[in-house]
């Protein structure tokens, strides 16, 4: 088990993790998830060794992985541009953990030669062996990068936005190939990662960090339907954001109460948010709000509608998803309720 | 091709290009310029130095002065050269790869030796080891002889050298970064592994791009040297120092030979260079 204990590091005035607590189980596949400049790659950094915090601690198994140097922690860092040695062919890349062993630990060359076909054979490019980085591709470049960090058999894995200089069929691709792949060889994996779909598809578990701190961690069904805060509902998922009035229990839009359940938000201005297809359409007259569609567009399975809600003083301007076969045409008042809905105090 | 492609790349050619007769000016100036203040002075050198005759030539070049100071320019360019490469390398690693107070001051300091007068740098060697120097009476006490002897002479060669190396380096060790050497270290490799199996076959080429002009400056210097030196005949004169003095004393043949070594130098420095910028270009193709 990884434990992360009280991390702060400090870049200049800015603080890049604030009192970050997080314990990864054995053959999880975690993912940090976060904007840039979230704290999630210095996060990865200082559990490889690659940096170190101003305060906290960090064990392996209960033993304390700050005593000791990135060299001697085995743990595979997979890095965003690959980092493969350019003056070596994919094999050598591969062999390089296995030669700079200690002499005493060493394979022999042939215990070598069949370990680096192994993982050659496991990441399903052995064909490449001789061939050096520049003449791969993005997508086999990293696979090697992966193969290469699996030869010294790490206890974690650590992976800094594997995919985030590849295309994105690339990228979709090699998402359900590490998923598979840590399905078969079950390393505890990290990966670090801006963008969500990445991180709700591949990973067991997703830590929501912003502003250097971690403010959720859940599977990715959780922090899909019961986002902590207000930022992790608008980070994860499109939402439809409100800003709305608790008074007393009632909750308004530009004044005029709405007739939901504040669900014990105190009062004050807040913010409601509703995934889009959790907007419901019904007739005129049925639900919390009333508005006029005034654009739809139609594509696969459902229908994206704009409407205008007339909310007191104002309209805002809101877009819904619909199931095909709820006819919507521009200029129909239509009424509509949030099944699910969300209300965050606070402005932010 | 047929005739109307003929006159579309014509027509083409004349649009981007100036008129034959400014191109063919201009290029003229340039070979005029290039004969006659590199081509013209270098035939010179051989012409007289085999004025005489090739046997005069070789006799010129193995008179005991004349190797004396063959010997010696070697040996200050062997010591001179590698000290700047560890010295370079070291420092070229310090400004690439780490972010310290005092950088910039350090890259300013490396750049120094190229914005001083070469005869001033000597100079600053003779104020602190000179007998009126700063450590001059401390030294003519234990009998330490630096001025006017070897140690001074590679002394103010290694301060006038000192920017080849390193400034061939920081350029292109900032450009790769160290997202290699973090890689190696977390495969288990220790310092010195990454270094010479990481660091090192990725700047080889900017190694020996430093090396070769440092060891052509290092030969070739004559200011700093000539103040330090005292120009002991036998002892302590370096090639350039010993063309001059040979050429003082009309001893044109003999001046003209050790001058034509060092052209040579020039030449085969050249050829080097030309290559060894071809591999640079080549190793900067996008690699990771």
């Amino acid at each position: 088990m990884i434990e992360v204990k009280n991390i702060v590091k400090k870049f200049g005035a800015f603080a890049a993790l604030d009192h970050v607590d997080l314990k990864v189980a054995n053959g999880e596949l975690l993912a940090l998830l976060g904007p840039s400049g979230s704290g999630k790659t210095t996060l990865l950094r200082i559990i490889a060794g690659l940096d170190w915090p101003d305060a906290g601690e960090v064990s392996f198994d209960g033993e304390n992985a700050l005593a000791h140097g990135a060299s001697e922690r085995h743990v595979g860092f997979v890095f965003q541009h690959y980092a493969l040695f350019r003056h070596m062919t994919v094999f050598e890349n591969v062999a390089f953990g296995l030669r700079v062993q200690p002499r005493a630990v060493r394979k022999d060359e042939a215990a070598i030669r069949a370990r680096v076909k192994e993982l050659l054979d496991l990441v399903q490019l052995d064909w490449l062996s001789s061939r050096y980085p520049s003449q791969l591709s993005g997508g086999q470049r990293q696979r090697i990068a992966l193969a290469r960090a699996l030869a010294i058999e790490p206890r974690i894995l650590l992976l800094d936005e594997p995919f985030g200089a590849l295309d994105a069929k690339v990228r979709k691709e090699l998402r359900q190939w590490l998923r598979s792949l840590h399905h078969e060889i079950n390393v505890t994996s990290i990966f670090v990662t801006h963008d969500q779909e990445e991180a709700l598809e591949v990973a067991n578990r997703v830590v929501v960090m912003d502003k250097g701190r971690i403010v959720q961690i859940g599977t990715p069904g959780d922090v899909y339907d019961n986002p902590a805060t207000a930022f992790v509902h608008s980070f994860i998922g499109e939402s439809i954001v409100l800003p709305v009035e608790v008074r007393d229990g009632c909750v308004r839009l530009g004044g005029k109460p709405l007739n939901i359940a504040a669900d014990g938000v105190s009062s004050g201005p807040s913010k409601l948010f509703v995934r889009r297809h959790d907007m419901a359409i019904g007739p005129a007259g049925s639900g919390a709000f009333e508005g006029a569609v005034r654009h739809v567009r139609t594509f696969g399975p459902i229908q994206r509608a704009e409407v205008a809600l007339s909310a007191g003083e104002g309209t805002t301007v809101i877009e819904i998803d619909a199931p095909r076969d709820r006819e919507l045409q521009p200029g129909d008042i239509v009424s509509l309720h949030p099944r699910r809905y969300r209300i965050f105090a606070g402005q932010d | 091709m047929n005739a109307q492609q003929i006159s579309l790349s014509t027509a083409r050619e004349d649009l981007r290009t100036e008129p034959r007769i400014i191109r063919v000016v201009i290029i003229a100036i340039a070979v005029t310029f290039l004969t006659v203040f590199v081509v013209l002075p270098l035939v010179v050198v051989f012409a007289q130095a085999f004025s005489k005759g090739i046997l005069a030539y070789f006799s010129a070049l193995s008179e005991p002065e004349a190797l004396s100071a063959i010997k010696l320019t070697l040996m200050v360019a062997a010591i001179s050269v590698g000290l700047n490469l560890v010295f370079g390398v070291i420092a070229a690693w310090a400004i690439a790869k780490f972010e310290f107070r005092g950088k910039t001051f350090l890259i300013s300091l490396i750049d120094l030796p190229f914005s001083v007068s070469p005869v001033i740098s000597g100079l600053v060697f003779v104020l602190m080891f000179g007998a009126q120097g700063f450590w001059g009476p401390w030294l003519q006490a234990n009998d330490v002889h630096i001025l006017f002897a070897v140690p001074g002479i590679a002394l103010a060669t290694i301060f006038v050298t000192f920017p080849f190396v390193a400034r061939a380096l920081i350029p292109l060790m900032q450009e790769q970064g160290a997202q290699e050497e973090e890689a190696a270290i977390s495969l288990g490799a220790s310092g010195l592994q990454t270094f010479f199996r990481v660091t090192l076959p990725n700047i080889k080429w900017g190694v020996l791009y430093g090396v070769l002009l440092c060891n052509a400056r290092a030969m070739g210097e004559f200011g700093a040297v000539s103040v330090v030196s005292g120009h002991i005949r036998g002892e302590t004169n370096t090639m350039p120092l010993l063309v001059e003095i040979l050429y003082n004393e009309y001893q044109f043949v003999a001046s003209f030979a050790i001058a034509s070594l060092l052209a040579m130098l020039a030449l085969i420095t050249l050829v080097a260079k030309t290559i060894l910028e071809r591999h640079l270009d080549e190793g900067q193709l996008p690699g990771d």
